[in-house]
């Protein structure tokens, strides 16, 4: 582990549900700038995880802090947590159905979330240059006055990713994104993460390996397994890697 | 919801017409003899509950919280205006006392100190707002934090209204006990039973909806409405979004109740009486079918459907006493079944069937025309 300071820190994390261990004393840190990959059988605690850090459920024990240590996460409330700039993509895809994409992304911008202000806050130009630019990278502009209820499964997940970078968010989570996509969405998809890193710290939940491969060519890929990390390293060496190989690869294993 | 570029354009024009109608031309018919003073009357408490379906779709409609105890609202708003009706009585009552005639025959021989301050006419205003937004403030802030949602939010406002009855049913309140409060004289030293007064309040309440109807619009077309809309359709997004959702459900759950109220304060002086049994649960639910009935979310649906269902209560009840519960279920089987959107959503309903029949009939005229020309 570096000495340089970790945007998020996460020791001795255990949750469980029912006397179902989702996570077992799980340690992760992130460096800012980071895009990081986790892979994980199903139920390895991926979803679990994000749900500690967005504060949706509380652990049963450990620590998660913010920003080298200046925030503790277990103390704050969902939209705490995301006033700290830390923005989710769920699974699904989680957009507001009723709305047109642009009033997705202009609930989403970065500022005051106050009442006052969602009464009388107008728009400002600049926000709405913000915003055709969003439309342009997520590839939606031809599409900004539709319901978001009425765009196709990969258009929504974008506009997913959209809303977080309309809220400036300085660690993207995002859920599985290439879920239900076609492999021309999937590729595009890994496009637009890949242009995101550097300028955000993302970290991206996903199954599929093609996908993971395109996306973590420069970063780390995390293991974790019965809610622990089984190992740590770029996407070769994890491949590679025998423990790695039985419990997530293994049939082949045996096989070989 | 649905709008139709056609129906749009019509909107604007259809509001105005019926906003100066209800305000202006309404009274002005019936200052010249030609609307009775019964159906004046009538109609202001009509108007009365088109404000308090207003205020019921604010938080069904735009933000999916289902109030079952908005008639407490209602009630309380109706029973601050009659605490200080009451005390304008004066010696006017039947045992000739200061004191309201309820206590008198209670045996007491001093007003209760709760009672003195409304006197004041400003007072017992502010009281119609402060005291039903307390209670909206409290409750919600419990319910809110606790993240009580759906069926059980609505039960609870349900037991909260019936325990408010229950509580007003009962003569040591000092509240008026099952009969409430009535035989009221005057309001700002104008004389209640006569036609000119009845006019003014009238006037007053169909100013007042349009003011709120008004208010409700631009709420709901800021960007605070569109968190509303989000947070019925999605609060967990709109909580990993950095909105404190239980602070904007709390705040709209407030201004309802608060709009409630006043409208209960001016149905108290046109009616003139209230009682527990205006803030039992049967009221408000019969308070949430006007709002399903005229078509909830689109704010004017309601008033719509509050109107023609008192209207047709009025009606029926003396047409056909023994049927009009029946008429009524009925009449919400329909609408439950046929319209989706409710009274306010058949034009567009009707614009999407006239398309469909439109489109059904090119293709069917183009079909034989395809096999004519065919070699």
């Amino acid at each position: 582990m570096s000495a340089k300071p970790f945007l998020l820190a996460a020791e001795g994390l255990n949750k469980s549900f029912d006397g179902y261990q989702a996570i077992n004393d799980l340690n992760f840190y992130l460096d800012e700038g980071e895009l990081r990959t986790v892979i994980g059988p199903n139920g390895a605690g991926k979803t679990t995880f994000l749900d500690l850090i967005t504060g949706r459920t509380a652990p049963d024990r450990g620590t998660l802090m913010w920003d080298d240590g200046k925030h503790d996460l277990l103390k704050l409330s969902e939209y705490q947590i995301y006033r700290l700039g830390i923005g989710r993509k769920f699974q699904t895809p989680t957009v507001y159905n009723d709305h047109s994409v642009t009033e997705n992304l202009v609930l989403s911008l970065a500022g005051s979330r106050g009442i006052w202000h969602s009464l009388f806050g107008k728009v400002t130009p600049l926000q709405r240059e913000r915003i055709a630019e969003i439309l342009d990278i997520i590839k939606l502009t031809g599409h900004a006055q539709r319901k978001a209820g009425t765009l196709a499964h990969g258009q929504k997940q974008w506009l997913e990713i959209g809303m977080l970078l309309a809220q400036e968010a300085r660690l993207l989570l995002v859920d599985e994104p290439a879920a239900g996509m076609t492999d021309e969405e999937t590729h595009r998809t890994g496009e637009l993460l890949l242009s995101l890193a550097g300028k955000h710290t993302i970290v991206v939940i996903e199954h599929d390996m093609t996908f993971v491969r395109q996306i973590a060519r420069n970063g780390k890929v995390t293991v974790l397994h019965q809610g622990h990390v089984l190992c740590e390293g770029a996407v070769d060496q994890v491949q590679n890697d025998e423990r790695v190989i039985e419990v997530y690869l293994g049939r082949k294993s045996k096989a070989a | 919801m649905t709008s139709n570029p056609i129906s749009s354009r019509i909107h604007g024009p259809i509001l105005l017409v019926s906003a100066v109608f209800l305000v202006v031309v309404m009274p002005w018919l019936n200052s010249c003899g030609l609307i009775a003073d019964f159906t004046l009357n009538l109609w202001g408490k009509y108007l009365c509950y088109g404000i308090m379906a207003v205020a019921i779709d604010l938080l069904w409609g735009f933000t999916g919280l289902l109030c079952l105890g908005q008639a407490l609202f209602f009630s309380l708003g109706g029973y601050m205006m009659g605490m200080h009706l009451m005390l304008m009585i004066g010696k006017l009552g039947q045992y000739k006392s200061d004191l309201p005639d309820f206590m008198v025959f209670l045996g007491h021989t001093t007003l209760p100190g709760f009672w003195q301050a409304f006197h004041s006419f400003p007072f017992a205003l502010a009281m119609v707002f402060l005291v039903p937004g307390l209670l909206a403030l409290v409750f919600g802030y419990l319910a809110f934090r606790s993240r009580i949602k759906g069926v059980y939010f609505s039960i609870l406002t349900q037991a909260l209204t019936y325990g408010a009855a229950l509580l007003f049913f009962r003569n040591d309140l000092l509240m008026g006990g099952n009969n409430g409060f009535t035989d009221f004289r005057t309001l700002l030293g104008s004389d209640l039973r006569i036609a000119s007064t009845q006019r003014i309040l009238y006037i007053c309440t169909a100013l007042l909806l349009v003011a709120v109807v008004a208010g409700c619009k631009w709420l709901t077309n800021s960007r605070f409405g569109l968190i509303q809309r989000a947070i019925r359709d999605s609060e967990n997004r709109v909580l990993f979004s950095g909105y404190a959702t239980a602070n904007f459900k709390l705040f709209i759950f407030v201004t309802s109740a608060m709009i409630a109220a006043t409208a209960g304060a001016l149905y108290v002086p046109q009616v003139g009486i209230i009682n527990p049994s205006e803030m039992t649960p049967e009221k408000s639910l019969e308070a949430v079918v006007w709002v399903a009935l005229g078509g909830r979310g689109s704010l004017y649906g309601p008033v719509l459907g509050a109107v023609s269902v008192n209207a047709l209560k009025s009606w029926a009840s003396r047409a056909y006493p023994d049927l009009w519960l029946i008429i009524l279920g009925g009449s919400f089987v329909l609408v439950v079944m046929f319209m989706p959107n409710g009274i306010i959503g058949i034009p567009a309903q009707f614009a999407a069937w006239a398309a469909r029949r439109r489109n059904r009939d090119a293709t069917t005229a183009a079909a034989p025309a395809n096999r004519v020309t065919d070699p």
